[in-house]
Order: structure tokens, then C-alpha cells, then sequence
């Protein structure tokens, strides 16, 4: 069954402190959010930061890029790369998949949109 | 003609796909009957479902697709009636149809053994999507939670478990141990201790006789007298084939369930077909998806008036089971008199291997992979086609050992056309080959063409060597562009960025490539740029164009700490400078290490005390030394004629005015030197990418040696010279590799790929065969002059400084997950999983 998620926007911090067309890690409880600014493409993404593969919490510190314009960040452990759009991995092989989350942008502040 | 289809799983819905993609329109009047209330689902990957799909992700096609293709389908009414005679079907709701041909694609059901107590609340089976949402609901107030089952199925349940928050899971398995269809004991020791030390509680040789507790499950008990108190069950013992229907309509079934079939699939009725795991061909139920597709190939082809026969299928399976790899080919439990096993245990990382050989040890015959399946494919192809085993049969397992170049005799070269590459859509190396041959160059095209990849993607490297291999073949010179952005070689987009004077990452796109870039074109272009122009690396617009180590000017350890590696020109330190590192180790609690090239490595910093630990270096006067970035490293030298008895030059005062020449030079690689003061070479000059050692008349210089994992000696490049004339030659051997060498190519393999070789290089370098001496020389002072320590700038920027935190919303807060362990005295990242 599909049903309508209920969303809370958590403030995570402002535009201007994510790197452009790079990520920087959110706090939120007790969970760690990677938060892109894809900057050329005017878009913004948020994921876990743990890379499942090694269970390393350094998504927010991979580099982003497209791969048959599909948005994706490459884990700077082992060059694995994720879908910023489904949470896929695409390498080929079957490290896992990644959680994603909303993103919106308000007044110059970045929301992430956390499921309840 | 009509056909019906009984059953929508996996291999009904991929029957209809196959006939109706074979079919001409209006050719078959196709109707079917499923008894769940949703069209076909990927069962395979049921377990995903925690992992956050939803039913309508694993959907194989949505009710549209029946529509489009105008199959009539009823959900949720099975049939519970087949007339052989007047050849119609009634369903449960009572509708009737007829039919000329019937295909059966009733699937398995869950086999449940008869122990007491199954039927109480909190026992599941593992199957159906209901199943799965079952699960969910009561999982919520399960601590604990056990699972009947070692097999496939049973593990695949208790990772759900597991996903569903019953993190103390345990597995019960009747036979002695885990997966016996697929692995042997020691392999399933292996397993088993990788499982468990992921929370899971295995227990074999354990026969469950009742299941404890009144309305709600509270126990299991076990034939040995023990118990064990659980609040939740699932049962994942065995599939049993749905053969009711059939048996009720007289066809003949097998005395363990599932209806006989010969090698057109069809029953003892010619009117009807049955395929996947409710089939029994040749005494067999194949409980796996591959062989029912296939079964499902056969007899769409022959309605088509094909002639096609199923003649059994290979078992061979991989799959990682909660991230431990697990394969078995072939036939993984030879005995001994039908050959013989070589076996490979390291209970250290958990890795079992076990191939079994022909008694005369030409052939494989299969074996058994657990913990890194990675040469699954090679093995599975060698053994499919009796590809002849090398002289040395451990090589397939072990790899070559000793001897350069010698690549074990088992590579795709050698395989033959017939090879399968890509089981899962049956395409052979032929067909690759073909298509490349065709102009299909690109592992993109080839899976357009030939959907070779684009099932479980395990043979796409394979494909990428075939491809390399036929263009190779064939004379084609094997351009290599950068990636889907870039359609040039590093060494065009270096000539091109310079003529353009490009400045940024994002420039450089615009100007030459298409997209939005990725980790594979981000690092070569921002490599460039610095070897060009030399800015700042991480200055606005290129910092998050820099691989990650270069991004934080670190490089990045297990557990996501950094490494520090302060500028230790030649080696040379003062007991002061010793100090100083050794209270900045204290003081932010470092792991300290001496390295190969004479330096020390600071381990174990976290990203926010990054500009601290650097600021205190600094201020001792020590520089980067650029350990994290493809760039010059160091060089290293022996103590020379100042102390040494032997010595004919002052080699470390050489080592340190070449390492503040080059320091900071980015390239497509690394770059190691060294300076020997005499022939003795206690420098190791010949393992480094240029070595200079002492000569009664002045330097011989040594280039393109090379030490890691295929070591190389340097090659010599000129004798007897002047220190003036070796940094001349060393600036213009360097400034050439940097721009013509593909990315991440060391100078031993740039030499080895160069027409020509050393010759072709001393000429270019010794003698200015090309007329650009001159201009490599001047390109390199460029270089030289425009250095700046990039961690002094780092500091002193406050804009950068901001960067080195781990939250960005709590920029004080450093990564609570990074954990350590002490070990002799000092401390180490904790191991990962």
C-alpha cells in the first residue's frame, strides 16, 4: 500500500554553508544527514552519510556528478557511487542502497524533509 | 489460440512477457488467473521491501502493461477446477474459461513441517508480500526472534529479521550445517562465523520438536532437551510445489510433490505445459528463478512453433548473503574418487575457497567461494566450458604468483565463443565479440544491443575486457577519454585547457566537455589545472572538484579519520622539529608510524582539529608533504659523504634542495625520488619515479622505477652528470610525463605504454629530439615559483578553515561514530565490517 508520508522540515543550516556543488553532514538527533548542493544543476540532495558498504560515515564528504545525467555521489572510501535520486547504488555490485530525503529551500535556509 | 495462464509469479508474468514479445498482435488470446491480489512481483528480492521499497517497486509490471498487451487477468481468484476433457477451467469465483493450450505456473508454497504449536500466533512463513507486511506489524513488539532454516531462504529471512529491528535473531538448521544445498562444512564454518559476529545466532544440528506457549508463541523446544525463548518465528524450511490443481485434474505428479514434465515442459497432457518450481523436470524442482525464465523460453518458443527442449539447468548461484559473498558452481561436493579439491581457509578474514579438479587435473569441475566470490564468473565460464586448467590449478583461486607478467592462463582471452558471459540473458562471448566487431564500442552500447549487463550486472567487467580485448584484436587504438563527460585523453584535455586558459572545473566543462561532471573526470581536470597554473587547490570553484584526500588535504583512514604527514625534506630533522611532533601526537591523541619515505605519520585526527594540529606544525616550521595528494611525495636519502665512511657526494643536502624544487608538483600520480650518496644505493634510488646516485664524477640519473604492487627498476637516463644538468633533465622528464601520461598512471607504466621506451625518452629528455626542452624547463620554473604551502593558506583562510568541520550544524561537534582500540601502547581505527 502507498500511502502519504508525513514530513517535518528540519532546519539543517543556511545556503551559503554548503559548499558549492559538494555536501557537508547534518546532526539531526542522533542521526548524521548528507546534504549536497549540486549547485550546477541548481538542485539539492540529502542522503545517509553512512556509506553502506563499509558502514563509513563519509557520504557527505564524496564527490557528486552526474552518470547518464542521473545526480549521484561517490563514497571517497571506494569509489562507490549512489543514485542522489532513488538511494541505488550504481558500481554494479550490491553494497546496498542508501536512504534519501527531501530538500527544500526557503529564504536562504536549507530544510530536509524527515519522514515520521 | 488461446491460452491460459494459471499462476502470476515471476514465471507466469515472464511467460506472458516472452510470448507476447515473440507474438504477432491478435496472434494468441491470452488470459490469466492469479490467486494474490496483486500482478507478478520480484520475489527474489522480497527482502528489500525493509530496506524501504514499496510493493509497487518490486511490481514486475503494473496492471497497464496487461492491458496494453491485451492479456485479460484475474487477481485474487485462483482455479480450482481444469475439465482435460471439454478443456475449459472454472475459477473460485466461478468463472469458466477455455483454453487450447494451459500452461501451469502455480509456483511453491511454504513447506511448514509438522511440529506441534506452528498454528500459535507470532510464527510466520516467509513468502508472499502479505507475509511480509504480517511480519512487520508483529516484529514491533519481538525482541527476540529465531528463524527455521539455514538454507537460502532461512538466511534471507533472517536478514528481514534483523531489518525489521529483531536484532537478536536466531537461525535454526536441522543439518549439520548452513546452506548444504550449496556449500560444504568448512564453508559453512566460515559463514557461520561471519554471521555471527553480525549479531546472528546460528545453531546447527538442532531438530525443533515443539513450539512453546499458549495463544502466542513464547518457545521453542528442542529434541536435545534444550530450549530457547523467543517471541517471534518464521519458518523457512523448503519450498513445496503447488501441485494440487494438476493432481486433482489426473495429471501425473511426482511421489514428493510437483508435476512431471518432459523436455517440451509438457504434462502428461500435450494440452498442457508446466513451468518454474511447480514442475518436476528429470526428478528435479529448481527452486531458483533462472531455470523457471527458461522453462518459460521454451515453451513460449514452441507455441510459436519453435522446437526447443529444457534439458536441465546449472545450479550455480552467487549471492551475498547480509554482506557476506556466497557462490557455489558447478558441482561443489566432488568426492574423491571423481576428483580432487584444492582448498584455500583464512579464518582471519573469513574467506573459504574450495575448486574441485578432474582426477587428471586438465578441468574444474566446480567449487565453492565464500566471503569473496570475486573470480565467481571466471571460475563458473572455466568450468561451464571446460576450459583446461594452468599448469599450477591453484592459480584460479590463488592468482599467479612470481614471474612478471604472467597472467594464470585463464583470462577472458582464452575463453571460447560459445562461453556464456551473461546468464542471465543468455549472451555468449560470441555475441559480444560480434557486436564490438559491429562498431558497438562502449559498454553502453553493447548492453543496448546486446542487454549483455543489464540483468545482476556481475558480468560487466568481463564485458569491459572483451571489449578492450576485440578493439586490441582488431589493431584499434584504444583511445582513453576520461568518462561519459570528457570526450578526450588526459593528455588532449591537458593541451586544451592550457591553450584555452581555463581556470575552473566548471570552465573546463562548459568549454570541452558536456554534463555535470563525476569522481572519474573531477580529479584528472582539477590534476591538470594545479599542474598548469599551480592556484590554490582548494580555492572557491575547484575544491570540490579535488579527490577527497586533496579535499581536505588529508588523507582519509578507516573509521573517517586523517592522516597527518608534515614535509621532512631528505629525512633530515632536528631533535626540536621531533619535539614538536611528538607533543602535537600527544597533545590530539595520534597514532604515530615512521614511514617508507623517511617522514612520520600522524594517524587518527579528526576533520575538526585538522587546522588546529597544522597550525601548531606550521608554526614549528614544518609544510605540508602532500601525502594525500597525487603530487611530489618525498626524497629520500642515505646520510651521504658528511658521515659516511663510503660516501662520494653529500647526497641529503642533494635530496633536500630537489624535494623544496618539486614539492607540491601535482601529476597524474604520485612521484617518489630518492638521492644515494654512493654505489652501495642505500637510497633505493632505482625503486623511485627518478633516483640520482653518486658517482666518482658527479650523478647518474635512474626514472620510471616503480616499487608497490608490480615492482620495476629505473631505468638509466644519463651518467656522470652535474647537479645543474640532473634537475635540468629532471625538470624536463617530469614536465613531460605530467603532460602526456593518462591519469593515474605512475611513470613506470607511462614507460611501458611509450613507443619507443627509454631510447624514445632519453632522446626527447637527453638530446631535445622534439625541440621542447626549453619550454618544459621554463613550464617547470613556473611551477616552482608559484609554490605556496597549500595547509598554511588553508589556515590562514578563514573561508577554507570553516570547511574542516564534521556537522555542519554543529561545527564544535566532532563524529561520534569514529571509535578506537588501543593496541601496544597507542591506538588503532576500530576494524570495519
Amino acid at each position: 500500500m502507498i500511502q502519504e508520508k508525513v514530513l517535518t522540515w528540519f532546519l539543517a543550516c543556511r545556503t551559503t554553508d554548503v559548499p558549492e556543488n559538494g555536501g557537508v553532514c547534518v546532526k539531526y538527533h542522533d542521526e548524521q544527514i548528507a546534504l549536497f548542493n549540486f549547485s550546477r544543476r541548481g538542485e539539492w540532495y540529502a542522503s545517509q552519510n553512512m556509506c553502506p558498504h563499509r558502514q563509513q560515515m563519509a557520504l557527505s564528504r564524496g564527490m557528486i556528478g552526474t552518470q547518464n545525467n542521473e545526480p549521484k555521489v561517490a563514497c571517497p572510501f571506494h569509489k562507490k557511487t549512489f543514485s542522489l535520486v532513488t538511494g541505488q547504488c550504481l558500481s554494479g555490485d550490491d553494497c546496498g542502497d542508501i536512504k534519501t530525503y527531501p530538500v527544500k529551500i526557503e529564504n536562504e535556509l536549507v530544510y530536509i524533509g524527515i519522514e515520521e | 489460440m488461446k491460452i491460459v495462464v494459471i499462476g502470476n509469479g515471476m514465471v507466469g508474468y515472464k511467460f506472458c512477457e516472452k510470448l507476447t514479445a515473440k507474438a504477432q498482435p491478435g496472434q494468441f488470446e491470452i488470459v490469466v488467473f492469479g490467486e494474490e491480489t496483486r500482478p507478478a512481483y520480484d520475489r527474489v528480492h522480497l527482502s528489500e521491501y525493509f530496506a524501504g521499497k514499496t510493493a509497487d517497486d518490486l511490481t514486475m509490471a503494473g496492471l497497464d502493461w496487461y492491458a496494453e498487451n491485451n492479456i485479460r487477468i484475474y487477481l485474487g481468484d485462483p482455479i480450482s477446477y481444469i475439465d482435460r476433457d471439454q478443456k475449459t477451467v472454472r475459477s473460485h469465483h466461478g468463472i469458466n474459461e477455455s483454453y487450447d493450450y494451459l500452461i501451469l505456473a502455480t509456483g511453491s508454497a511454504a513447506f511448514v513441517p509438522p511440529i506441534p504449536g506452528v498454528e500459535k500466533e507470532g510464527v510466520f512463513i516467509y513468502r508472499t508480500i502479505e507475509d511480509l507486511e504480517m511480519m512487520t506489524t508483529y516484529a514491533k513488539k519481538a525482541k527476540t526472534g529465531a528463524v527455521i532454516g539455514g538454507g537460502l531462504l532461512g538466511l534471507e529471512a533472517a536478514k528481514a529479521m534483523i531489518d525489521l529491528g529483531v536484532t537478536n535473531t536466531h537461525v535454526i538448521e536441522f543439518a549439520p550445517r548452513l546452506m548444504p544445498r550449496q556449500i560444504d562444512e568448512a564453508g559453512s564454518n566460515i559463514l557461520k562465523a561471519k554471521l555471527e559476529s553480525l549479531g546472528l545466532s546460528i545453531h546447527t544440528s538442532k531438530n525443533t520438536s515443539e513450539i512453546l506457549g499458549d495463544q502466542f508463541i513464547t518457545g521453542m523446544q528442542f529434541s536435545d532437551d534444550t530450549k530457547l525463548d523467543i517471541d517471534m518465528l518464521v519458518i523457512s524450511a523448503g519450498i513445496k510445489p503447488r501441485d494440487e490443481l494438476a493432481k486433482l485434474a489426473g495429471l501425473e505428479t511426482g511421489h514428493r510433490g510437483g508435476i512431471v514434465v518432459n523436455d517440451r515442459l509438457a504434462t502428461t497432457d500435450p494440452f498442457i505445459f508446466a513451468i518454474g518450481e511447480c514442475a518436476l523436470h528429470g526428478g528435479m524442482i529448481y527452486g531458483l528463478v533462472a531455470p523457471g525464465y527458461e522453462m518459460a523460453e521454451v515453451v513460449a518458443t514452441n507455441l510459436m512453433g519453435g522446437d526447443k527442449s529444457f534439458t536441465g539447468f546449472d545450479m550455480s548461484t552467487k549471492l551475498k548473503l547480509i554482506g557476506v559473498d556466497v557462490a557455489s558452481f558447478g558441482d561443489p561436493f566432488v568426492s574423491v574418487d571423481e576428483g580432487r579439491s584444492i582448498v584455500l581457509e583464512d579464518r582471519m578474514k573469513g574467506v573459504y575457497k574450495r575448486v574441485n579438479i578432474s582426477p587428471d587435473g586438465k578441468y574444474l569441475l566446480g567449487g565453492i567461494l565464500v566471503g569473496d566470490a570475486e573470480q565467481y564468473n571466471m571460475l563458473l565460464q572455466t568450468t561451464k566450458n571446460k576450459v583446461v586448467l594452468p599448469p599450477n590449478p591453484e592459480d584460479v583461486i590463488l592468482g599467479a604468483r612470481g614471474g612478471a607478467g604472467n597472467e594464470g592462463g585463464a583470462g577472458v582471452a582464452n575463453l571460447p565463443d560459445d562461453a556464456l558471459i551473461c546468464s542471465c540473458e543468455s549472451v555468449s562471448k560470441g555475441d559480444i565479440c560480434k557486436a564490438v566487431c559491429d562498431g558497438n564500442e562502449t559498454m553502453d552500447s553493447i548492453k543496448k544491443c546486446t542487454k549483455a549487463g543489464t540483468g545482476c550486472g556481475g558480468c560487466v567487467p568481463m564485458v569491459k575486457d572483451l571489449i578492450t580485448h576485440t578493439l586490441k584484436s582488431q589493431g584499434k587504438y584504444v583511445r582513453n577519454v576520461l568518462c561519459e563527460h570528457f570526450n578526450y585523453s588526459r593528455q588532449e584535455l591537458y593541451d586544451l585547457v592550457k591553450v584555452h586558459k581555463l581556470q575552473t572545473f566548471d570552465e573546463v566543462l562548459n568549454k570541452l566537455g558536456t554534463g555535470d561532471g563525476c569522481e572519474l573526470c573531477k580529479p584528472p581536470v582539477a590534476s591538470i589545472l594545479a599542474s598548469l597554473w599551480n592556484d590554490m587547490i582548494l580555492a572557491k570553484g575547484n575544491d570540490t572538484a579535488q579527490d577527497s584526500n586533496d579535499r581536505f588535504l588529508a588523507n582519509i583512514q578507516k573509521g573517517g579519520t586523517y592522516s597527518v604527514v608534515p614535509r621532512i625534506p631528505g629525512g633530515e630533522i632536528t631533535p626540536e622539529k621531533l619535539i614538536v611532533i611528538g607533543q602535537v601526537a600527544q597533545k590530539y591523541n595520534l597514532y604515530t608510524k615512521i614511514t617508507g619515505g623517511q617522514r612520520i605519520d600522524l594517524f587518527g585526527a579528526h576533520v575538526n582539529d585538522l587546522p588546529a594540529i597544522w597550525s601548531e606544525l606550521i608554526e614549528a616550521g614544518f609544510e605540508s608533504g602532500h601525502a594525500y595528494g597525487k603530487a611530489l611525495r618525498t626524497v629520500k636519502s642515505c646520510v651521504g659523504s658528511t658521515w659516511c665512511r663510503f660516501g662520494l657526494h653529500d647526497s641529503v643536502s642533494f635530496a633536500i634542495q630537489i624535494e623544496e624544487r618539486y614539492r607540491g608538483l601535482r601529476a597524474p600520480h604520485k612521484l617518489k625520488s630518492a638521492v644515494s650518496g654512493c654505489i652501495r644505493e642505500c637510497a633505493e634510488a632505482q625503486s623511485k619515479d627518478f633516483g640520482i646516485i653518486a658517482t666518482e664524477k658527479g650523478w647518474n640519473l635512474y626514472v620510471c622505477g616503480n616499487g608497490g604492487s608490480k615492482p620495476q627498476h629505473a631505468l638509466l637516463l644519463a651518467t656522470d652528470i652535474d647537479s645543474e644538468t640532473c634537475i635540468k633533465y629532471i625538470d624536463r622528464f617530469l614536465m613531460f610525463y605530467i603532460k602526456t601520461a593518462d591519469p593515474l598512471t605512475r611513470t613506470a607504466t607511462w614507460l611501458n605504454k611509450m613507443e619507443g621506451g627509454i631510447d624514445y625518452l632519453r632522446n626527447v629528455v637527453v638530446n631535445d629530439s622534439l625541440g621542447i626542452a626549453e619550454q618544459l624547463e621554463a613550464e617547470m620554473q613556473t611551477l616552482v615559483d608559484n609554490y605556496k604551502c597549500e595547509w598554511k593558506e588553508a589556515v590562514e583562510n578563514p573561508e577554507i578553515r570553516k570547511r574542516f568541520t564534521h556537522f555542519v550544524n554543529a561545527p564544535e561537534s566532532k563524529d561520534p561514530s569514529i571509535q578506537f582500540e588501543p593496541m601496544r601502547e597507542q591506538k588503532k581505527a576500530k576494524e570495519w565490517k
